[in-house]
Formats: C-alpha cells, structure tokens, sequence
C-alpha cells in the first residue's frame, strides 16, 4: 500500500525580511491525523513559516501543496478557502463585537444580510462536537482569555478548516485549560484534521503531538517521531544547538526588606485592579510573580513603576513610606524599572539610542544643566553603557529600532542600572529573547542579588520564575493567591494557584 | 421677550432648520464611513468644496441639477481614491494627507473656477434645487411644511441614515468595514481585503461629501463662493465624534448643530438683538468645541483608527 | 509578476535629506503643469514668470523677504508643534491673536516710545502662545482631536477680529472694517532704506536659528521630540507630557503670533480682516517641506513667498489663475508626504515566477 497522500506539503520555503534570512529551504509535511510539533527558540522562523502557510507573507521561494495539489496562497482568503486555519498569539479579535459578529466577518451573507440564525446554528453543532461551547451573544471583550482562544478555534472551525495552526496556544493559559485544548485537538485530529502545534514548551510538546519539527535560524534541523525515548533535553539541545546549564545561584541569607507593598489595592478602570495585595522584597531577595497573564501583574508592574496609584494600602521602599508615588518619585528612590513592552513603553525606537538611555534623567545633571543640554556627558554615558554591557550597535546616533531585541533589553538593562537601584522591577524580561540574551538578563539579576539589591520578577514563563526566584508569588485576579518558598514551590501547585484555586498545602 | 421668542420659533424657522441639516449629515455619514473603516478623512473640508465647485460648474453648463450632482460625487469618490492611496497604500500619516487633500482640492477649486468662469461681476448662478412637497404628507399642519416641503436631496437625507445604520450593522460588507478600523488584523486573518474595504468605505466617503458641497452650491446659494463651505467640513468632523460614531446620534448632532445655525441667522435678523452678527457666526464654532470637550473623554473611537496597516510589517 | 514592495531602512542616507524637498517641489511642478497647459499658457513662460518675477530686481527680492517674513514664523510654529504630535492647524488664528495684541498694545498712548517694539513683541507672542494653550488644553484634559479644535478655533478668532473691527475698534476714520493705525513711533525701523525692510524680518530670520537651538539643545526641546515620537515610553521615564505639550502649544503660539506682531508692527500699521491670507495653513506646508527642521523652514518659506509674488504677475501676463500657487502648496505638501516614505523605507522590486 502507498503512503496515503499528504494532507499539507511545504518544499522549500524560503523568506528574507531585509537582511534577515527568516526561512531557508524549509520541508515540512502533514498526514490526516498528525498533531505536529514545531519547535524552535524566538526567531527560529516557526511563526514565519505558519504566516507564509496563511498567506499573511508571500515566501520568496519554494511551493506549497494541499491534498497532493499545489496552491497558491497570496492572502488570507485563500488560505481559509483551502482549508487553512490560523489560531494567532495574538487573537485575531474584535473586542467590540459579539462572538456571533466576530464569527461572520468576511463571509458571505443571505440575500446581502448578515446570516445570524445560520451562524448561530452552526456554532451550536461545533460547540456539541468539540465541547467548545460559547454564548453568541456576549461581547468579546467580556471573554476569559481561554474563551477567546476558543473562539479563534471555533473561527477556524466554522469556516471550514481542515489545517489547523496554533501559535503558542498555552502562553495565556493554565496548566488545567491547556489540558481542554489539548482534548479538543486530539479529537480534531481523530476526524482526519491535521494540527499545528508552535510551541516552546517541550513538555506541551511531548504531551500532545505525534510528531516534532525542529528549527533554528530559519533552517530545519530535525524531523522526529515523537516516541517516549526522545528526551526533553534532547529537544532543548537541537533547539538552541547546545547544552542548557542553569545559572549558578549561591545560597544567601536575605537583608532588610527594600520593597513593601501592604493591603495595596487599585480602582482604575477597565483594569484588573489589584486587592490586598501584601508582600515584601528583601534585599538579595528575588521575588517571581507567576500568574495567566491579564491577572493583574501589568497592574503590579505598574504600581511599582509609579505609573498607577493606590487607592488603599501602602507602598515603602527602603523601610520608608512613599505617599505620593510617580515615576520621577520612584526612580528617585532607587526604582530601577524594566517595562513588560520595552519597544513601546521602554524606549523610543525612532529616536537615536542615545535618546532613550538619557530619558529619564534629561532634566537633571548630568545630563542637563538650567535646561541646557550637555551633549558630552551625554554622550560619553551612552558610550560606556554601550561598552559596558557590550551592546551591538552602531554608536549612540543609531536609530534605537535597529538594534536586536536582546540588545534593546541590554541598553534598558544599562539604562536602569547604571544608577545602581535597590529594586529593580523586572516585567517579562526576557519575551522574545533568544538564549544568549535570556542568559544574560538573567546574570545581572543574579548580580544584583549578590550585591543585596531587591529585584521583582514578574514572568509569564514559569521557567524563568523556577530558575531565579528565591519565593514566588501566585497571582489570580489581581490578589495574591498565595507566597512559596522556592525548595516547597513546583509546578503543579503554582499551576493550580494560577487558575485561582487557594494553596491548599 | 416673548416676542423675540414667538417671532423666531416660526415653522419655517424649523424648515430652515432641517435645510441646514442636510448638507451637515451627508458629510457627517461620510466622514462616519470613513473613520469606522478607521481613516480619519480630513480632506472633508477640501472635498466639499471641489465638489460645490464641480457640482455647480456641471449643473451650470448641463443645464440639468442631477448631472451636477453626479459630477460631484465623481469629484468625491476621486479625492476618496486620492486620500486611500496616501493613507492606505502608503500608509501615510492621515493627520497630513487630510491637510493636503483639503490644501489641494481648495486650491484646485478657486483655480478651475476661475479658469472656467474668470471674474465677472455678477457671479454666475444657477437654478437652485426646488422644494418637492410630498402629496398628502406636506398638509399635515405643522409638521408637513417644516418635513415634507423641501429638495428632493433632503429627504435623501432623511433616508440616509437609517440606511447607513442598516448597512453598518446589518450586512456582510458593513460588518468587515467595522472589523477593519477595529482590528485590520482580524479582518486580514479572515479574508478580508483591509485596503479594498478601506478605499471603498474613503470612496463612499468621498461621494457623500461630494453631494454634500453640490447641496451648498446648489441648493441653499444657488452660485459657487470662495466661502461657501466655511468649516463646515470640520464641524463634521466634530459631529462624529460627538455623535460616537453612531449614523443616529451623528444625524441628531448635525440637528443640533442646524438648530444653533438656523437660531443665530433669526437673530442676525432680529432687529431688538444689538450684537455684531460676526458673534452669531461664532457660535456654533464655539459650542461645537464645547460639544466636543463634553464628550470625547468617554467617547470610543474605532480602536484602529489613524493606524496604517501594513501585512509585512516586523 | 513584478510587485513593488516597501522595505524598511535601518538608515537614511545624509544625500537624501537634502534632495528630498526638491524632488518634491519638482514633482509638484511637473504635476501642475498640467493645470498651467489647461489655461493655455505656455509652461514655461508661466513658471519663468512665477519663479523669476519674485527675483528679478534688488527690490523685488527684498520685497520676497519681506512677505516671507510671516511665513518663517508660522513654519517655525506648526514645525515646533508637530514635533510633539501636537497637531496645530491653528498658526493662522494664533497669527491673527498676536497682530490683535500687538496692533492694541502699539495705539495704546502713554507709553514710552522705546518700550513700543518689546511690548508689541512680547504681548503678540503672548496672545499667540495663549491662543494655541485652548486645543492644548482640550486635548491633555479632555482628550480631544487638536486637529479639529485648532482649525474650528481659527474661524472663532476670526469671527471675534472682525467683529470687534465692525464694532468697538473701527476706526472711526476709515470706511472698511479696520482698527486704527497704531502709533508712528511704535512702528517697527526699516532695515533698509526706501524698501518695507523691517526689523520683523529679521527677528524671523534670527527666530529661525533660535528655534533650531532650542529644539536640539535645551531639555526642552529634547523632550518635546521624546514625547512626540513616543508619549508613552516618555511618561513611562518621568516626563510630564501634559506639560510638554503646554510648553509646545505656548512656543508654537508664540512664535505664530509674532508672524502678527511683525505684520501690524512693520507693514499694515493696523489690523484689517485681510491681514492673514492663510499664513497659517502655508506654514504646514513649509514646515513639512523643511522635515519639521526650523533651519530648513527659511529657505521653503522663501520658496513659498517667492511663488506667493510671482503668481500675480504670471497671472497678469498668461492669464493662469493666481490660485496655481495654492495648487502648489497643497500638492507641494502631498508630494513631500510621499517622499518622506523613502527616508524610512526603500522600494524593492521582487519578481515572482
């Protein structure tokens, strides 16, 4: 009996974005049936590929074929009529709408209306199907994270998807949702439908698919079964291309407490806004924030960061109270701040480097003096910065959007650090960092709590959060759920406290 | 006191009022079109004026008010097009390239008007739109002559917004063209042409501005002047916003706005009121600012308006 | 299938900073010469005549100075603003605001003649600063489109001038809706003698350099770039961005209004409803034509106050409608626009099988 014929074929994929080669000479195949695995570090060109399948990017070579046919994929119209489904990181939604509207949106209608009843209907048999049930009518805005993706999935459904690409579906979820979407992938691939599963979570990886794909650098560097001898670690390894050693972090007897939020509670609106939350960062202390994001740590972030005020409680740095606090009070105190979206809240990518690094001190020596700029100060701090922390870039008068990811989050680093502060809040640090980057991010935390310096990790990868972490707190609709000491700390137990289940050890 | 009173609010002060209305809420829904698509089209102002001015010089050399119309509207879609390729294809700041099609299109306007019809001394004019009363619905006392008396394109108006209502929230098309100024993305991942939808919602936009110019010219001067749109186009603007980006509450924004217009030219007229008449002019300027300070902190824009969207974009 | 396709640069090249405005005035040309043909002129006479008129005698290039006097001021003004993303479109009324101060402040009796220019000066700038404070206000407190605002103020300002022309301040002397000549010692000196020359031409010229120093060499001028390009990231670093945009609205108000002051001061010696024939809107035009630089704002007002007085004359001499020169600015503006597109992106061609 021949081999049943592929469901998807992509051969020879390449893309180039400027100098960037994103995709080289990529193959990749899909049975009726196969959940595949697609692996890789950030920029290893996964989403590239997925994109290019969708017809959000054009490649520059190469061809794809759907049930044995080639296909021409130019936009995302097409890839939809070819049975092409595309779950994005980012859901692809309108808040504004209802569930019902965000289903119909580019279809076709009934005699020139909207065709509600036939929607709604069908909706109805997909949530009867897959057990992905939804209410029609309520605003997605109003929508859990989880009910949102499940919403991308019953989109992809409902307009006929056979391929169904998800890209990091688990990032927003609990361990326990991720398990009901991998229920409903597997029995989407028991009707005969093909999955796409990007992920960089192997143990995600290992759990659900049949087969894994590896990439790095834009290349194919492996094709395996997923069979119960191949190893996490092996995985690791032909992801990154080299052996992973957790960072050294030396036993240390904490100091003074630097950070203290007490009963602190928010009401601003439209956020989730923070409730009782007490806790405390002492100094060579690093504290983990671990929680579905959208729990309220941006809000932590953010009173910390001096960015959102209290409305109950109390905020001390040092042991002493800050009343009135901002973002010049607190770096005044010695906040250093790295901020979750450090291309648009961190830095000004438009503006030369040099720009961003001065930011938040211009108006003071040594920067400044009686308004006046002191071009040379200024310059001769940038340049050590950059010198410092061995940032790629082309001399302070780049244009900061030039630079890497990494070495964006390095001159942040510099930025921040460069005053020695003695907390130093950390918002998803290392988002879309390749390896080397993480590694050293995550050596200058260890450096600061070496010297006794405060940081607050606040991560979405619980990874990051087990490595650094001497506590972790858990957060779940904008509370603490609960603090552990790293040696009681695992997996499970933080996974239950993340979907707002009270610690029950 | 009483007098003033009852010497203004006349039936035909509330015809005037309904007059006024009409140009404001053809521009209003097209501009409406446009920034729900999630283009602010600051051209308004510009492309009303060409459009007055084409729409005229057609109607004009034709003879006929309806081909003059047409012309406009073609004058419209064609500035709509010109603002779809700055903003959508370039993707162009849609503050600037508002500015400049307003910039453009007003100088082109004096330039071709002059070119056509050089300086005379009397300005050239047209007969004007004439009033349709409807058969039985124009006797209703009261009611009939301020509704039911007018142009043929008021009562356009009148059926105008119910019908821009129904088709931004009814049908397949306003659906997507809500989807792409809210999220283009979205729109994008399912199957939605972003640019086409956004260059048909400008196109729109355009025509409707254009008819709203030609009603100016046409209907309520009965001649072109350099003056003839007046900022109108901005209080547009300014109407959308204050009517959050609802076809309904715009129009009754655009109501308002003609109540406050139709009051102060009764009360330039007014010979008890000693107030220079330039104040009256003032006022609706100034309470559409008022107007717009009231709501906009709460008001909730289409989330992706002003952004340009480019697929390739890293 | 050959598709063109924008790619990002990561630098502009120095060469294209220059050439870019005059690539654009050129397509601009090329683009209204059409208009010119359709008036039946000859194309080239016409432009010689727009361009050459301006400069062909001592006199006339001194006089293109002097109309290019107001127009520095408001490039200089609206370049400011747009630097922060405050979006301006109100230079003319802040014009209109200034030359009312200066014209009140210069017929006011009592005063000591040397203190007319610095009085005149300052309350022009101050009126004009405070004028352009209104959408900068409605825009930080209560978020609304400065846009919109700017522009409707301009016809608010406009309305109250001429009304205050028709009423209390006409003067009594003179027929049309005109405010009494303000005093002959408050008049501001000719530079040069037998020309209208005045010291407010020079101020635009110095205001020019000035500005420039502001915006790259005070903290200032930093932050009002920083909060422009990015009012997030500069909250985020402690900057009060409210207050930068009121510290913006007030500079670009001012510098506007001093457009006013030296109309009123050093040429109409009163304000009449004609004073501003659209200075305003010109200076967006110049000042995206100079890339928001206030250095490059003097030659494109140049430029501008050139073809201002050259169209008059082609138009008397070939009959193309004076208004070719408002085509220019408005296509002017939009050719800029695009060619600002090659400073961030080059065209790639990519050829698909």
């Amino acid at each position: 009996m021949s081999a049943p014929t592929p469901l998807l074929a992509m051969r020879g994929i390449g893309k180039r974005f400027g100098a960037v080669q994103a995709n080289r000479d990529v193959d990749l195949t899909l049975l009726p049936g196969d959940i595949l695995g697609l692996l890789g570090e950030n920029g290893a060109g996964k989403t590239t590929l997925m994109n290019i399948l969708f017809g959000t990017y054009s490649p520059d070579e190469g061809r794809i074929e759907i049930d044995g046919r080639p296909v021409e994929i130019h936009n995302s119209a097409a890839a939809i009529a070819h049975g092409v489904g595309m779950v994005h990181q980012h859901f692809h939604l309108v808040p504004r709408h209802t569930v019902l509207e965000n289903l119909l949106v580019g279809r076709k209608g009934r005699r020139g209306l909207l065709d509600k009843a036939a929607a709604a209907k069908r909706l109805e048999e997909i949530g009867r199907h897959f057990q992905l049930v939804l209410d029609p009518d309520r605003l997605v805005g109003e929508l859990t994270i989880g009910e949102q993706q499940r919403l991308e999935i019953i989109k992809a459904l409902f307009s006929g998807a056979r391929i169904l690409i998800l890209d990091e579906p688990t990032a927003a979820l609990t361990p326990q949702e991720a398990d009901g979407l991998f229920d409903a992938l597997r029995a989407m691939a028991a009707e005969g439908m093909g999955v796409i599963f990007i992920s960089h979570k192997l143990h995600e990886v290992r759990a659900i698919t049949s087969h894994v794909m590896v990439m790095r650098l834009g290349e194919v560097v492996a094709n395996l079964e997923n069979a119960p001898e191949v190893s996490q670690a092996h995985l690791a390894e032909l992801m990154c291309g080299h052996e992973l050693t957790p960072p050294l972090k030396p036993e240390k007897q904490p100091g003074r407490p630097l950070l203290q939020l007490r009963d602190a509670a928010t009401d601003a609106a439209g956020r989730t806004n923070l409730a009782d939350i007490s806790l405390e960062i002492r100094a060579g202390e690093i504290l983990g924030i671990a929680g579905v994001s959208g729990n309220g740590q941006r809000e932590l972030a953010e009173v910390v960061a001096g960015m959102l005020p209290l409305s109950a409680g109390s905020l001390a740095i040092d042991g002493a109270a800050v009343p009135q606090p901002s973002a010049t009070v607190m770096q005044a105190l010695g906040v250093g701040r790295i901020p979750e979206d450090r291309m648009g809240t961190g830095l000004i990518t438009s503006l030369p480097l040099s720009d961003s690094m001065v930011l938040p001190r211009i108006g003071a020596a040594p920067f400044s003096r009686h308004g006046i700029l002191d071009r040379h100060a200024i310059r001769a701090f940038v340049e050590a910065q950059i010198e410092r922390f061995g940032i790629k870039a082309d001399g302070p008068e780049i244009r900061a959007g030039t630079l890497s990811g990494g070495n964006l989050q390095k001159a942040l680093l510099a930025r921040e650090l460069a005053w020695d502060p003695l907390v130093l809040l950390a918002a998803q640090p290392t988002r879309g960092l390749d390896v080397g980057a993480t590694r050293f991010v995550h050596e200058q935390f260890l450096d600061l709590r070496a010297r006794d310096r405060a940081v607050l990790l606040i991560s979405e990868d619980l990874e990051e959060i087990f490595t650094l972490s001497d506590r972790i707190a858990v957060m779940y609709e904008g509370r603490i759920m609960g603090i552990l000491p790293i040696a009681e700390a695992d997996v499970r137990r933080v996974g239950l406290m993340m979907a707002g289940m009270a610690d029950a050890a | 006191m009483d007098e003033i009173l009852a010497q203004i609010f006349q039936i035909g002060f509330f015809a005037a009022m309904i007059r006024i209305a009409t140009p404001l809420i053809f521009a209003t829904i097209g501009e409406l079109f446009a920034e729900r698509a999630g283009v602010l089209n600051l051209g308004i102002e510009g492309i009303m004026l060409l459009s007055a001015m084409v729409g005229f010089s057609a109607a004009y050399f034709s003879g006929s008010l309806w081909f003059g119309i047409a012309a406009a509207m073609a004058a419209g879609v064609l500035s709509g097009m010109l603002m779809g390729l700055l903003t959508v294809t370039l993707g162009l700041s849609q503050h600037v390239s508002g500015i400049g099609v307003t910039l453009l299109n007003s100088g082109l306007a004096f330039f071709l008007y002059r070119l056509i019809f050089g300086q005379p001394s009397m300005p050239p004019n047209i007969v004007a739109f004439k009033p349709v009363a409807i058969p039985l619905l124009s006797e209703i006392p009261v009611i009939g002559p301020i509704l039911f008396n007018h142009h043929a394109l008021v009562y356009a108006a009148f059926i105008l917004v119910p019908l821009a209502a129904f088709i931004l929230f009814r049908t397949p098309w306003g659906l997507n063209l809500r989807t792409v100024g809210e999220n283009p993305h979205a729109a994008d991942g399912a199957g939605v042409n972003v640019a086409a939808t956004r260059y048909q919602a400008l196109m729109l936009s355009g025509a409707l501005m254009g008819v709203a110019g030609a009603f100016l010219s046409m209907a309520q001067f009965n001649a072109f002047t350099f003056g003839v749109i007046s900022g109108r186009g901005w209080v547009c603007i300014a109407l959308v916003v204050f009517g959050q980006w609802s076809p309904w509450r715009a129009a009754g924004g655009a109501l308002l706005f003609a109540l406050i217009d139709a009051l102060q030219l009764r009360l330039q007229a007014n010979s008890y009121i000693d107030v220079p008449y330039q104040v009256f002019l003032m006022m609706p300027f100034v309470l559409t600012i008022v107007g717009m300070a009231l709501v906009s902190r709460n008001a909730r824009a289409p989330a992706a308006l002003l952004m340009p969207f480019r697929k390739e974009e890293r | 299938m050959i598709r063109m396709r924008l790619e990002r640069r990561d630098s502009t090249p120095a060469w294209l900073n220059l050439a870019l405005p005059v690539l654009a005035v050129l397509a601009t040309l090329v683009l209204c010469s059409g208009l010119v043909a359709m008036a039946g002129a000859n194309v080239w006479t016409a432009y010689s005549k727009l361009f050459l008129s301006a400069l062909d005698s001592r006199s006339h290039i001194v006089e293109t100075f002097v109309k290019a006097a107001p127009l520095i001021f408001t490039g200089l003004a609206v370049a400011v603003a747009f630097r922060a993303k405050f979006w301006n479109i109100g230079a003319e009324g802040q014009l209109l605001a200034g030359a009312m101060a200066a014209a009140f402040i210069g017929g006011r009796e009592g005063l000591p003649a040397w203190s007319m220019a610095p009085l005149m000066i300052m309350a022009g700038g101050l009126a004009g600063g405070l004028w352009a404070c209104v959408p900068a206000i409605l825009k930080t407190r209560y978020k609304v489109d400065d846009v919109v605002t700017s522009l409707l103020l301009n016809f608010v300002i406009f309305y109250a001038m001429t009304a205050l022309l028709d009423g209390p301040w006409k003067d009594p002397l003179s027929g049309y809706p005109d405010s009494p000549d303000i005093r002959m010692d408050a008049e501001f000196p000719i530079l040069l003698e037998r020309t209208r020359l005045h010291l407010g031409v020079l101020l635009a010229l110095l205001a020019a350099p000035a500005v420039w120093w502001i915006m790259r060499r005070t903290s200032l001028g930093f932050a009002i770039r920083a909060v422009g390009e990015n009012p997030v990231a500069s909250r985020y670093a402690g900057i009060g961005t409210g207050a930068v945009i009121m510290m913006t609205a007030l500079l670009s108000g001012a510098l506007a209004g001093l457009a006013g002051v030296g109309e009123v001061a050093g040429l109409h010696f009163q304000v009449m409803s004609g004073i501003s024939p659209g200075y305003g809107y010109t200076g967006i035009v110049i000042a995206m034509l100079a890339r928001l630089n206030p250095i490059g704002v003097v030659p494109a007002a140049l430029f501008f106050a050139v073809i201002v007085t050259g169209a008059e004359s082609m138009s008397r001499a070939t009959g193309v409608p004076v208004f070719l020169a408002e085509v220019i600015q408005g296509a002017a503006l939009l050719t800029m626009l695009v060619a600002l597109l090659f400073t961030s992106y080059r065209v790639r061609i990519a050829r698909h099988g």
